[in-house]
């Protein structure tokens, strides 16, 4: 199953070579990676999404995150309300009469043309992984000649639902 | 030979570099022995340490290992952090199999490498390692110090991590440029580590859980492991053992935890562990692990593992419980903690018939071996050491048969007394891990017990021994082979002896005198017990030769992926 954890993590150098190193060491199959800077100076938070095989997988999962010392907190956010978010570039082929095509199928996913060449253009598309998923399955027909993503970033919604059964309304 | 740490009078150093402000913190951190090695990116620590006059007590090995190994030895019996100094590139990988290994049985080291200028890192400079990133996976922290001001208090941070929780190795490494930096500043030293909180005090619904727990247990058991010799916590676990009337299993790293003798004490549990031990992990039903990980050597065949068992676990390290089997009771504390925490509990026990059961099986079911009449009979031989050290030595022991036999046959009734590599089985630990045992308990009889295999890969060492007029006993258990692999090529491999069997040894003998200490050879059991005498009567150190028959083998046993009922070698 796939989860989704956040960490807070000190912004110490080697961090995030020690956690990668970790999970690659204890056979955790890693779907995605994101780091960046926090509200707070000195602190980083890192989104991952992880492959894991079972509740107890998952326990050792968030155990050996917490254990390394520079990180703070741990939380596996995939049955809580959440947004997540992850950024794509695709550079699909494209001569001119296919180009209002494209946009017709990009328009619906809020996805924008950033760039545009005689046999191309680059289509950049935020939002949950499935919506970005089902874009790039869209655009395959066309023929994908790069295609980039940052990996998901997530964090909890302000408000989240008391029901247990609220919580799958908003998937991943 | 007590150490007795001296403050660094400023006024006697004309001047003040990143390397003296260095040894300043080791001063603060009260440290008393250091074992290291020097070269180029440490000559300015080196003469620092020169210049210092400083109050601990370097001790120069002769291979990088062995400083690492003897630093083990000491953090095993002292509960210390063992400080470890090497210089960069080979310096520093020469300490990898070291670090592994307290990385793995969990023992606080505290280690400096020296690492090439700042300037130059990343460009394959001169004695160049990438020692951070090498090091990352084996230790429980590591750092590279990136300006002189934060020298103190990375160093006292290092001090922290390794030696509170779980302990464990951690490296800083040292760019040239900053030990020699000449500064006339003192730095601040405090620290915040808001990601490392250990806990050290046991939930209560968890203690008032596996206390109930207990009560309705019909077939209860103990597993002590080194979380217990770490808290200190050997009087808490023999008052709550005898108060519950609970039998008591060790790990191979736990022995000596709760006393060999005891009658409640089944024996060391897992892959060459006592009939009596493997069967109630076997057939318990509440089974309370403290300090210890289960290891895959402890378990066998997870599938028989205790199956009928509700299992309670303390440690220290959450990330240990439920890793290898499934956790009914966790809980996540010091060992004396739980322990005191416990004893302050009403627990009702009944279990006479499990109890009458584990007694009949020790009666029954007793380590036995085969006397010889030719060479000396390994166990036989250790039983030995037992009777003249009265069971009361600092043992060491290398990695393979006799370690198994040494763990079996010599019976450890006190704490801290017993020095093995158990999770890494490093050939090699043993005999520099007593020379840093001996160090750290001065007035303590230490004897190393070690293969013919293990002693030539650290053998060197035998210069320390001497330029350091410690009187370690040296047990040579040579049955001119690798034993161990000898024996599962036997078991396993259809006695197809593949490089397992030695054709030639030096002469042991000779071999020490060369070092100038003194040697002896024992061939015969009749003559053992008065050359063993005299070998411990002996003020200073010896090296033994004992020659031991080649064919014996380590019973009983798990063979791998095997469960724990199905052991073999348990009659004769
Ligand atoms: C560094 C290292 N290399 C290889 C091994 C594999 N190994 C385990 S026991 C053993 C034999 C050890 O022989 P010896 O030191 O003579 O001890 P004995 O088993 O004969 O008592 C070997 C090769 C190891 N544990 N460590
Ligand atoms: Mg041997």
């Amino acid at each position: 199953m796939k989860r989704i954890i956040t960490a807070t993590v000190q912004d110490r150098s080697g961090v995030l070579n020690r956690i990668t190193g970790m999970l690659h060491k204890r056979q955790f199959n890693i779907d995605s990676i994101s780091v960046g800077k926090s509200e707070t100076e000195g602190i980083s938070k890192m989104t991952f999404v992880i492959e894991v095989s079972d509740h107890q997988n998952l326990e050792q999962l968030t155990k050996q995150l917490n254990k390394q010392i520079d990180v703070i907190k741990v939380s596996d956010i995939t049955e809580k309300a959440i947004v997540a978010r992850e950024l794509a570039l695709i550079k699909v082929g494209s001569n001119g009469h296919q180009r209002a095509e494209i946009q017709g199928i990009i328009s619906p996913f809020r996805a924008s043309v950033i760039d545009v060449s005689k046999e191309s253009m680059t289509i950049q598309v935020t939002g949950k992984p499935d919506k970005v998923e089902a874009l790039i399955e869209l655009l395959h027909p066309y023929g994908i000649k790069e295609l980039t993503k940052t990996g998901v970033t997530a964090f909890l919604r302000g408000h989240q639902p008391k029901a247990v059964t609220d919580l799958h309304a908003t998937p991943l | 030979m007590t150490l007795k740490v001296k403050q660094v009078p400023k006024s006697e150093t004309e001047f003040m570099t990143g390397a003296d402000l260095f040894i300043q913190t080791l001063v603060d951190e009260q440290v008393d022995t250091i074992f290291g090695y020097p070269g180029g990116a440490v000559l300015p620590i080196y003469d620092a340490v020169y210049r210092s006059k400083a109050s601990f007590k370097h001790v120069l090995s002769r291979h990088e290992q062995g400083s690492i190994h003897a630093a083990e030895g000491y953090a095993r019996v002292t509960g210390k952090p063992g400080v470890v100094i090497a210089t960069s590139g080979p310096g520093a990988t020469n300490l990898i199999t070291g670090i592994t290994d307290a990385m793995m049985d969990s023992l606080p080291l505290v280690i400096f490498t020296g690492q090439v200028a700042s300037g130059v890192i990343g460009t394959d400079a001169f004695q160049e390692a990438d020692v951070l990133g090498i090091t990352t996976p084996i230790t429980k922290y590591n750092y590279q110090v990136k300006t002189i001001e934060e020298l103190p208090r990375v160093v006292k941070e290092a001090f922290h991590i390794a030696s509170t929780g779980r302990p464990g190795p951690v490296v800083v490494d040292i760019p040239k440029n900053i030990s020699a930096e000449v500064t006339g500043g003192s730095y601040p030293n405090t620290f915040s580590l808001p990601g490392y909180q250990p806990n050290v005090n046991p939930n209560p619904l968890q203690i008032t859980k596996l206390a109930e727990t207990l009560s309705h247990a019909k077939k209860p058991l103990i597993l002590a492991g080194a979380g217990v010799l770490f808290s200190k916590a050997s009087a808490e676990l023999k008052e709550f053992a005898e108060k519950y009337e609970l039998p008591v299993a060790n790990t191979l790293l736990g022995l000596g935890s709760f006393p060999g003798s005891h009658p409640q004490m089944l024996g060391m549990a897992g892959m060459h562990g006592t009939y009596a031990a493997n069967m109630a992990l076997y057939e318990c039903d509440v089974l309370l692990n403290i300090g210890a990980r289960f290891d895959d050597r402890l378990t066998g065949n997870l599938q028989h593992f205790a199956p009928n068992a509700k299992v309670a676990h303390i440690d220290i390290d959450p990330a240990e419980i439920g890793k290898n089997i499934p956790t009914a009771i966790p809980v996540v504390a010091d060992a004396k903690a739980a322990l005191q925490a416990l004893l302050a509990k009403d627990i009702k026990t009944d279990h006479e018939d499990w109890q009458k059961g584990l007694q009949h099986n020790k009666l029954t079911f007793p380590l036995w071996y085969d006397r010889s009449d030719e060479l000396l009979s390994p166990q036989w031989l250790i039983d030995q050491i037992h009777q003249i050290s009265e069971g009361d030595a600092i043992i060491t022991t290398d990695v393979g048969q006799h370690q198994m036999w040494t763990a079996q046959y010599y019976s450890f009734d006190k704490p801290n007394k017993w020095v093995t590599s158990g999770g890494l089985g490093t050939m090699g630990f043993g005999f520099p891990a007593a020379i840093g045992a001996q160090l750290g308990a001065p007035d303590e009889l230490v004897v190393a017990v070690v293969g013919d295999g293990g002693f030539q890969m650290t053998l060197q060492e035998l210069s320390v021994l001497k330029e350091q007029q410690l009187p370690v006993k040296v047990i040579i258990v040579n049955n001119q082979a690798l034993g161990m692999v000898r024996q599962w090529q036997e078991s396993f491999y259809e006695e197809r002896y593949s490089e397992s069997l030695f054709v030639e040894n030096p002469d042991f003998v000779k071999l020490a005198e060369s070092y100038g200490i003194k040697g002896v050879r024992i061939e015969k059991e009749a003559d053992a017990p008065e050359m063993l005498e005299e070998v411990f009567s002996y003020n200073g150190p010896v090296v033994v030769d004992c020659r031991v028959v080649q064919k014996e083998c380590v019973y009983p046993m798990i063979a791998p992926g095997k469960g724990l009922h199905e052991m073999i070698g348990v009659k004769r």
